[in-house]
């Protein structure tokens, strides 16, 4: 470096590594998108899918321009429907798919992000992989950078294909809702880049991401139902609210995405400036000693102290999530009485007949099905014990392979009824009446999610290297949940969801026949699960 | 004696990977029994089929008088494993995994085990990442050798240990066969087979290719002779068990099939010897013997382990 170089940049490169900081970043992106060829396309896939198939159904339900300016009027009255979806802007086909899965678009594209991210940094640090990729012509920050840019490219493509396919509802609306998924794709890249330098375990780091997105989630929907304009603070507080309010295809605010833009931009900074200063492997909280004799005494014990953090943490958010729904639920019917339409259309959503029933069942529901990816992180902790070697020398104790998955499972199964019973709880709270239906409600979701955990089981049972496939399971039934009903599906596909059978409390009649065989299902899905487990070779 | 692991005909495939191809094996009970054999030879998948973590295709195993699969959890009672990569719990400290691995046995002396810790000087208060690699080979050490068991299985367990800890390890098995238990050890560390086993078994291709005492396998390869004799040597390339001769003047060096050394000997001696040095063939020599892949020393092989 020359004297004359001696620029303000170049000495604050100089002081933070060098100038080569970025070596390494393509062979790193292009080795990324080679390990994400499957991953990548299917998040991608599955959510352009489901944006570009919303137009139509959409016409099917609302035809006439009189039908779709009168679901308009009922958004704009009715504080509970907001506070699912959120408030129309216009009542044009394109603006009403906007409304309808632009969320959930972006929280799809958010999950794929802050995945891809973590992923590609604090993952391979945690495994040790890092360290010899490190040792070779690598900068200190190509490996940030590379999983930043896969992220980018997966989040490009996916605004391309919005912005292309749903081009024939209007071209400028279609480019803004590509832009604002895409966008908040980014962001969520970008936090989670964030939390990767602040965590040493990428479970956390990911744990903390997702949390961050279900709190967008939620103070969004309590400032939809608070404003019908989407002007609250709590709305705007959440990036998800930004997206909204970018009002795609109802004269779009331009200004939001570069809301979103600099907010990426500056996220990025801050996960940049902390890469660049930080130990390989290590993070800025520091380890604490434990105890020099433990306490554990059994494989049980031990998967509860392996669980108890993620149990906590996701009691506390279910528990939050439902303190904050039930506060929205008090006077959602007192508003506009009980209406026929908004009804119809909160049925469509999965709820039941009577507005504030039909409100608390559909946002019952939703935790319902958000806790199914509860059951199968917490039965794939087999997998992960498994497949680390940490389960091999636990097991060549005198432990039996059934005894050994009891404590996971008893946590998965058992850990379940407790988030649904907080989430009622706080639910009840939050809405101060009507203790015994909610709670009912709540544990009324309870036999499908189990056939979700059962489904987990059985796949670790049998293909345990097909474990991972329940995740698709629950994403899966977590999408026929969400947009379903929307998307006016087949009843036969629907019948697929265990949560399609359940009784739809409160409000509807409790059947406790569906409810029967499901714990039945889960329970032989379980039993199978475990006779293969018994039968198989370790891995 | 009984035997406290006895193996045989093992099979076990992975696809279309013949892992075990009939190995046998038997270990004394109150033997350290050395486990040898080239990478990829099928030392670990043995050791996990007698662990129960795999289910043998065909063959026969008996752990401690029990059937590894079925009765895995009875056997295991009584055994202590050290994997050859121990992965820690992250977040647990290595006090804890110590005492953890030792109540999922038969149980921990817990004298032992703090007579162990010092020893090792390992600290127990570290959280399970920020332990060496040699440091958490300790964790499973201390709590193997402290747990109230018969048979410790010993995967390759002193990979990433020092020299000093190296010396530990060895003191700490000579105790355990003092304490009349058994010890099955993988190793490729050939001095501390060498300074522990009383009798080894190499497998090669998932197949037991020799077994036996150290002297017994010692006297089936070559010793190398070199010799200054009094005159020129005379009849030696006639000798049976004579390779690699080379004689210049009145030097001679050879190799010579341990059990043919009195012939060649009585011959050097018709001669004259001026001076003689006999080299013993080195564990090195042994092994690389029977490590080699190729088809002379494979078919060699097949009739020396009858």
């Amino acid at each position: 470096m020359t004297a004359t170089a001696e620029t303000a940049a170049g000495t604050f490169a100089a002081r933070s590594g060098g100038s080569r900081q970025l070596a390494g970043t393509g062979t790193l992106l292009r080795f990324a998108l080679r390990r994400d060829r499957v991953l990548i396309p299917v998040w991608v896939g599955v959510n352009a899918l489901m944006v570009l198939s919303m137009p139509g159904t959409i016409k099917g339900l609302y035809g006439t321009a009189a039908e779709r300016a009168d679901l308009m009027r009922q958004m704009e009255t009715n504080s509970s429907l907001r506070a699912l979806v959120g408030p129309v802007f216009d009542d044009g086909l394109g603006a009403l798919t906007a409304w309808r899965v632009g969320l959930y678009a972006g929280a799809l594209a958010a999950v794929m992000s802050l995945l891809i991210v973590v992923r590609h940094t604090r993952d391979e640090e945690e495994s040790g992989r890092q360290e010899v990729v490190a040792s070779g012509m690598v900068g200190r920050r190509a490996p940030l950078t590379a999983a930043l840019l896969a992220a980018a490219v997966a989040n490009a493509v996916l605004a391309l294909l919005i912005a292309v396919g749903l081009a024939g509802q209007g071209a400028v609306g279609a480019s803004a809702l590509g832009l604002g998924v895409a966008g908040v794709g980014m962001l969520f890249a970008t936090m989670a880049a964030i939390v990767a330098q602040l965590t040493e375990s990428a479970r956390l780091a990911r744990g903390l991401t997702a949390a961050v997105l279900g709190g967008a989630f939620v103070l969004r929907a309590a400032g939809d139902s608070a404003t019908d304009d989407g002007s609250s603070v709590l709305t705007w507080v959440s990036p998800l609210g930004w997206l909204e309010n970018l009002r795609a295809f109802a004269d779009e605010r331009w200004w939001v995405p570069l809301l979103i833009a600099g907010a990426t931009v500056a996220q990025g900074a801050v996960a940049y400036g902390l890469a660049g200063r930080r130990d390989l492997g290590m993070s800025f909280l520091p380890t604490r000693p434990g105890p020099a004799a433990g306490r554990l005494r059994t494989a049980g014990a031990l998967a509860w102290r392996l669980q108890r953090g993620g149990v906590l943490g996701w009691s506390i958010g279910f528990f939050a999530a439902g303190v904050v729904y039930g506060g929205m639920t008090e006077g959602a019917a007192d508003l506009v009485g009980d209406n026929e339409q908004a009804r119809e259309i909160i049925e469509r959503m999965g709820g039941q007949a009577g507005l504030t029933d039909a409100f608390v069942s559909a946002m019952v529901g939703m935790l319902g099905l958000i806790a199914s990816l509860y059951v199968v992180a917490s039965v794939l902790r087999l997998g992960g014990e498994e497949t680390s070697g940490r389960a091999e020398p636990v097991l060549a104790g005198a432990v039996g392979r059934l005894r050994w998955a009891a404590g996971h499972l008893v946590i998965a199964f058992g850990g379940a009824a407790l988030i649904m019973l907080l989430a009622g709880l706080g639910f009840a709270a939050g809405y101060g009446q009507d203790f015994g239906a909610i709670l009912g409600a709540c544990l009324v979701q309870l036999p499908a999610v189990w056939v979700i955990g059962g489904a987990a089981v059985l796949l670790h049972g049998l293909l345990p290297r097909a474990a991972v496939a329940a995740w698709a399971v629950a994403g899966a039934v977590l999408l026929l949940g969400w947009v379903g009903p929307a998307l006016d599906v087949p009843q036969t596909v629907l019948d697929v969801s265990p949560y399609g059978h359940l009784p739809k409390l409160p409000g509807g009649e409790m059947s406790w026949s569906p409810v029967l065989v499901l714990v039945l299902i889960a329970g032989a899905l379980v039993g199978a699960g475990l006779v293969g487990l018994r039968r198989r070779d370790l891995t | 004696m009984t035997k406290a692991i006895s193996v045989s005909g093992l099979h076990k495939s992975f696809g279309r990977t013949h892992a075990l191809d009939g190995l046998d094996l038997e270990v004394e009970t109150g033997e350290v029994h050395g486990f040898l054999g080239p990478n990829g030879a099928g030392k670990s998948t043995t050791i996990r089929v007698l662990l129960g973590l795999l289910r043998a295709d065909a063959g026969a195993a008996q752990v401690l008088g029990r059937d590894p699969w079925a009765d895995a959890v009875e056997a295991h009672r009584r055994i202590a494993y050290v994997p050859g990569d121990v992965t820690l719990w992250r977040n647990l400290s290595g006090g804890e995994v110590i005492d953890l691995y030792g109540r999922l046995r038969g149980g921990l002396d817990t004298r032992r085990r703090a007579e162990l810790v010092e020893r090792f000087e390992l600290d127990p208060t570290k959280k399970g990442r920020t332990y060496s690699k040699g440091n958490r080979q300790k964790v499973a050490l201390v709590a193997a050798f402290a747990s109230d068991v018969d048979l410790l299985i010993l995967d390759e367990p002193t990979s990433g240990l020092d020299p000093l800890m190296e010396e530990v390890f060895q003191r700490c098995v000579e105790e355990e066969r003092e304490r009349g238990r058994t010890v099955l050890l993988s190793s490729h560390i050939l001095s501390e087979v060498e300074e522990l086993c009383d009798r080894v078994s190499i497998i090669r291709k998932g197949r037991t290719v020799e077994s036996g005492s150290l002297a017994d396998l010692r006297h089936l390869t070559r010793t190398s002779v070199t010799a200054e004799l009094a005159g020129a040597p005379n009849g030696l390339t006639r000798l049976p068990g004579v390779h690699d001769l080379d004689v210049q003047g009145h030097r001679v060096r050879l190799q010579v099939d341990t059990d043919k050394l009195d012939a060649v000997l009585r011959s050097l001696s018709e001669t004259g010897v001026r001076s003689l040095t006999s080299t013993p063939p080195t564990l090195e020599e042994l092994f690389l013997r029977h490590y080699q892949a190729t088809d002379e020393t494979e078919s060699g092989a097949e009739v020396t382990a009858r």
